[in-house]
């Protein structure tokens, strides 16, 4: 076999690369991460808003992309593409073209000023072509890397060979038109393709009119709404007035044979959803309607937020889709003509904006690199993948994540690319950290005992500073303030030459602090932060002040006040750094061991994952097998038998050596934090761990006292495939009723898997005796993404379809059922039955709580687990070292809960497989003689970070025993708000002391910098 | 006379009001050149002796700002600061100071807010005069 690399490539830099590519960086193994268009982002970073919990996107996103950026670990191949792939698992060579961008990475600083000359005006693709770019650009404002990117295809210069503009006016030289593409080998052991999904082009559906200027996109919709999009914000029609009436049609490009786009896209009716709540929340007054077959709304909190937008907001759900999109010749008035359900009557209305909810379609970039890498594609386009193998594709050590596999929402996006780097990782685990590089710094110099001496760098930033503020008198100024050595004006701060300069005027001046005045602290603080590392400097003795996006860049015409701030905002900054202290991180020993609780398929997946990378691991079943609710039921939606995946798991489990499992057992007591947990069993024994997840699944309800449930002849799903597995099922009449006891005030949720079980069933029904009648009496269809071919298939065989509400259910009695059917204008059936199945929703399991309670993290008013962030934690908690898998955090299918449960194994071992645990030097600490152990600092800690302890005091009178808060620096995450809290000014928030705040106040009072004045 | 120009002092939160502001930015949404911003990592952070420093210290108004509810990167530290700020707000009202002090959510992407608030702000201290605190 060739030699293991220890790297991974990872196609695609969307939410899913990226995630994919921090898991296996924070893992040791070295990652390049190659995108195709200038910056890393994909389409999340165009989202205005994410469902179901109206977050911001960008604000989610943006940390994900610095810290992609930062990492030691990552190399962005940019505007690259992958060529060519061979070699085999553990070894792979891939040759990857680095696009030309015309633009020196190294010497670009995105000063912009090139952006003001550039003649070449462009659809700019990041506002969905709603507005224009430059020919040379930055695709968005938070565009990482923060370089410029020249358009060939539209440069005058390259085009034409006239203008050159841009390198006239670029100061630092960074244009180049010569560049050309080339190619570079790169070695790696595994190969991760995340290239995501396009939008589906509405245009060959021409009845729907996407050539009207108010016919838009869904996509297009997230720009209009974005505070960084096309108008701020401000939804507008071609005619620039604000659109009063609003309709979303659903299912453009999806759920249509006719165009051989028979599934559904998993994601459009939460995102219209959305849409309509957000741009309500813009304009009160506006009407929103949704035009759909089913609203999809399946995933977790999905059918809360969906009655929310129907009953609180008002946007209206019509349950129909209209043929097309009516223009009137005169007016240009759109309109729409639908049925109305429950009657024979079409309706006719009038819109001033129709939005298309376009669907997901597998790009030609990812079907290009699915051929390169010779991986097996569906019909459909989507790489061929297994349920019980998610992530995994036809070629080995080649993995696939994200959308490019399915059409599927952000976090079930973000649980498959962390599965995947968990496959990845599984065969690289011997090669951790032999191809990452650490970083190596001169020691560093003490200044704990010296005057402050500091050192201050205004930059002109190009024009963007100086053309506003008067950088020469606000250097002179400066160099006025007390403890102020060297103060200087700088064209470029963060250029790699300024950069040298800085550390030779450091050296030069004997300076221990250093202030530089430029742009944002939340983009380059860690660039200068490390500049001041190499002239061995502690990090934490310098400040930013941002004098451009704070002061020249929003003060444009008050030159003169500009001025006077810029002068005050680094006097305050002058303040604050002499004041900074050197911080450390602690670095910390810890115990290299995985838990896994709940011996299900999320949990024996996780469990193995674990193992496989050569970390002990415990797992922990309390029943006396292993196979969780899986094991009730007996067939997959392939058609294949559930012991087929589960034997074969559960041997797996059984015999890895790394591997401890203890059934019939629970989990009693846990005490430590991440890396040193302790845990006591109910068999007595005590085991240790650095890391834990839950995967404590779900279990079918018990429909007692819906539809006569407990009669002889009405079962439950799960009792159906028992039957159908025995060949008992005697019956030629039978109806199924979905939602049996869920989306109701005591269960207010769906539970995602019952119609995908219903039609898997119904089918096997059919099948096995095409006589037989099926019925399926349904609320909503939820067959999302690949599954809708069951549904298709379903009504294929025969099996008849009746829809009912929740206020008009039907009525089992004995022999027959009666259904008020919505989709027949209301008529009334009798069916005779002789098998009545339940679709009832999954429940959380008894003990949640208690499990809960052991690791102190939250369960959901459904009592399934809440995980950190809906969006981009989906299998975190809160809780660092604690992560969740698998149905215990929603239900969901299996291949759902095996992606999950090797996410969670993913993050679990990016900590696991850290030499030490470090700890942040940003965090709070406690002053024992001044802490009067009150306890306010645990109400207010949203971590658990500190305790309160018993000490022993002794006094020269008494000894007495009295209680301290003591805060643990491996959980604090350095927010201060316990130092804000507590009554005696015990606590100091490190970087953020009282102190050093009060300074900075002090500073802006007193122009004359004179910091000691106010005591 | 010259028009009063007020001098306010601005909490920003790192991870959404900072960032709001540097969106300001980045969009040249332009607004009025009063307010001197702090950052602190949340805005949790601000107790509120910072306030009453600030005013005693001559700031005619005082702005505290961050993510909105259930937005916090530190997840609910938020709520506390809103616990905090009421009890401020209240106390002013008390000392004379009344509608110098103001708690505003601003996001990540809202650049408009950002300005919005800012210029809003400085109007209503620039109508409530300076501060009687204000040395003369
Ligand atoms: S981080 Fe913004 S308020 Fe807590």
């Amino acid at each position: 076999m060739a030699e293991l690399v220890g790297a991974v490539a990872v196609a695609g830099g969307g939410i899913a690369g990226i995630q994919s590519a921090l898991d296996l960086a924070d893992s040791g193994l070295k990652v390049y991460l190659i995108e195709s268009t200038p910056s890393i982002g994909g389409v999340m970073a165009q989202l205005d808003k994410t469902f179901p919990t109206l977050d911001c996107s960008m604000c989610t996103l943006s940390p994900k992309l610095a810290e992609a950026s930062r990492h030691p670990n990552i190399e962005l191949l940019t505007y690259s593409e992958i060529k060519e792939i061979s070699g085999t698992a553990g070894n792979f060579e891939v040759t990857v073209t680095r696009k030309a961008t015309f633009v020196d990475p190294d010497k670009c600083t995105a000063c912009e000023l090139c952006l003001a000359k550039c003649p070449s005006k462009v659809l700019d693709e990041y506002n969905a072509g709603m507005s224009k770019r430059k020919a040379i650009y930055l695709p968005f404002p938070q565009a990482v890397p923060r370089v410029m990117t020249i358009d060939a295809e539209h440069c005058l210069y390259l085009t034409k060979g006239k203008c050159g503009n841009c390198k006239k006016v670029c100061e630092n030289d960074a244009i180049d038109y010569e560049m050309k593409d080339r190619d570079e080998a790169i070695n790696v052991g595994s190969v991760i393709l995340s290239t995501g999904f396009t939008p589906f082009d509405p245009t060959e559906l021409e009845q729907y009119h996407y050539e009207h200027p108010d016919v838009v996109t869904s996509l297009e919709f997230e720009r209009l709404l974005s505070s960084s999009g096309p108008y701020v914000g401000h939804v507008k029609m071609a005619n620039g007035e604000t659109p009063k009436k609003i309709a979303w049609l659903q299912c453009i490009g999806s759920r249509n044979p006719e165009i051989g786009r028979p599934n559904c896209s998993a994601v459009c009716c939460m995102y219209a959803t959305k849409e309509a709540m957000v741009a309500m929340e813009h304009d009160s007054e506006l009407e929103t309607t949704i035009f759909n077959i089913d609203v999809r709304a399946f995933g977790k909190g999905f059918e809360q937020f969906y009655q929310r937008a129907k009953n609180e907001k008002g946007t209206r759900f019509i349950r129909s889709r209209p043929s097309g999109v009516d223009i009137d010749p005169v007016t240009n008035q759109l309109s729409l003509r639908y049925e109305v359900e429950g009657s024979t009557e079409t309706a006719c209305e009038e819109f001033d904006m129709v939005v298309l909810s376009i669907g997901l379609t597998p790009s030609e970039s990812s079907k290009k690199l699915a051929e390169i890498a010779g991986v097996s594609m569906d019909e459909y386009g989507n790489i061929a993948t297994t349920i019980d193998a998610p992530m995994t594709t036809s070629v080995p050590g080649i993995f696939a994540c994200g959308t490019i596999a399915a059409p599927k929402d952000i976090p079930d996006t973000v649980a498959d690319a962390s599965g995947a780097a968990s496959k990845a990782h599984s065969i690289l685990a011997s090669e951790r950290g032999t191809l990452v590089t650490e970083r190596t710094y001169p020691p560093e110099k003490d200044v704990t005992e010296e005057e402050p001496r500091i050192g201050v760098v205004v930059c002109d930033c190009g024009i963007n500073i100086a053309s506003v503020v008067d950088v020469p008198a606000v250097v002179e100024y400066v160099n006025t303030l007390p403890h102020v050595v060297h103060a200087y004006e700088q064209t470029y701060a963060c250029s790699t030459d300024s950069l040298d300069h800085i550390k030779d005027v450091i050296k030069e001046h004997n300076l221990n602090r250093v202030v530089v005045a430029s742009c944002t602290p939340r983009t380059h603080e860690p660039l200068f932060q490390d500049t001041c590392r190499d002239a061995g400097l502690n990090p934490y003795l310098f400040e930013l002040a941002n004098i451009r996006e704070h002061c020249s860049w929003v003060h444009q015409q008050e030159p003169d006040r500009a001025t006077e701030k810029a002068k005050d905002i680094i006097r305050m900054s002058v303040a604050r750094v002499a004041l900074l202290d050197p911080l450390y991180t602690q670095k910390l020993d810890f115990n290299h061991g995985g838990l896994v609780i709940g011996g299900g398929v999320a949990g024996m997946t996780a469990a193995l994952d674990i193992a496989e990378k050569g970390f002990t691991t415990h797992l922990i079943e309390r029943e006396p097998e292993l196979g969780g609710l899986l094991g009730t039921f007996t067939r997959l939606q392939d058609g294949r038998t559930t012991s087929e995946i589960l034997d074969p798991m559960i041997a797996a489990v059984k015999s890895n050596p790394n591997l401890s499992v203890y059934t019939g057992t629970t989990l009693d007591e846990v005490e430590g934090a991440m890396g040193r947990f302790k845990g006591k069993l109910s068999d007595g024994t005590e085991i240790e761990f650095g890391s834990a997840i839950i995967a404590t699944g779900a279990n079918e309800f018990e429909p007692e006292g819906y539809f006569g449930y407990g009669s002889d002849n009405v079962i439950t799903q799960s009792a159906l495939e028992v039957k159908l597995d025995e060949g008992t099922v005697d019956a030629t009449n039978v109806v199924m009723i979905q939602c049996a006891g869920g989306r109701n005030d005591e269960r207010p949720y769906c539970s995602r898997v019952c119609c995908t079980t219903a039609m898997k069933n119904a089918i096997r029904l059919k099948e096995e005796d095409p006589e037989r009648n099926i019925y399926v009496l349904y609320r909503d269809i939820r067959t999302y993404g690949v599954w809708e071919e069951l549904y298709t298939r379903a009504r294929e065989l025969g099996v008849l379809f009746m829809r009912y509400t929740e206020d008009d259910e039907p009525v089992v009695a004995d022999g027959t059922v009666t259904i008020t059917d919505k989709l027949l204008n209301d008529t009334k059936f009798e069916i005779a039955t002789d098998l009545v199945v339940l679709s009832a929703p999954l429940v959380a399991p008894d003990g949640v709580e208690d499990t809960a309670m052991l690791f102190k993290v939250p369960v959901d008013s459904n009592r399934f687990f809440l995980e950190a962030h809906i969006k981009l934690r989906p299998v975190d908690f809160a809780t660092d070292g604690v992560f969740l898998a698998g149905c215990s955090q929603a239900p969901k299918l299996v291949d759902e809960s095996i992606s999950q449960a090797s996410a969670a194994a993913s993050r679990a071992c990016s900590i696991l497989a850290k030499e030490q645990l470090e700890t942040s030097g940003v965090i709070s600490v406690v002053d024992e003689d001044v802490c009067i152990g009150c306890g306010r600092c645990i109400e207010v800690c949203p971590y658990g970070a500190p305790e309160l302890k018993e000490v022993e005091v002794v006094t020269e009178e008494i000894t007495y025993i009295t209680r301290k808060s003591e805060i643990d620096p491996a959980i604090c995450k350095g927010c201060g708000s316990c130092a804000a809290e507590c009554p005696t000014g015990a606590i100091t928030s490190r970087h953020f002391t009282t102190k050093q705040i009060s300074a900075v106040i002090d500073a802006f009072a007193f122009a004359d910098g004179s910091i000691e004045e106010v005591a | 006379m010259a028009e009063f120009e007020p001098r306010i002092v601005m909490f920003c939160c790192n991870w959404c009001s900072y960032a709001g502001a540097d969106l300001a930015g980045v969009g040249r949404l332009q607004y009025p050149t009063n307010t001197r911003v702090i950052r602190v990592m949340c805005s949790s952070r601000i107790q509120p002796t910072f306030i009453l420093q600030a005013l005693k210290d001559g700031a005619d108004g005082v702005l505290v700002t961050g993510c909105h509810i259930g937005d916090c990167h530190y997840i609910d530290g938020n709520v506390h600061t809103e616990e905090r700020m009421e009890n401020v707000v209240d106390a002013m009202k008390h000392l004379g100071l009344e509608g110098r002090v103001h708690l505003e959510w601003v996001s990540a992407s809202e650049g408009p807010k950002f300005r919005d608030t800012v210029t809003e702000f400085v109007e209503q201290i620039k109508a409530l005069g300076p501060s009687p605190l204000r040395a003369e």
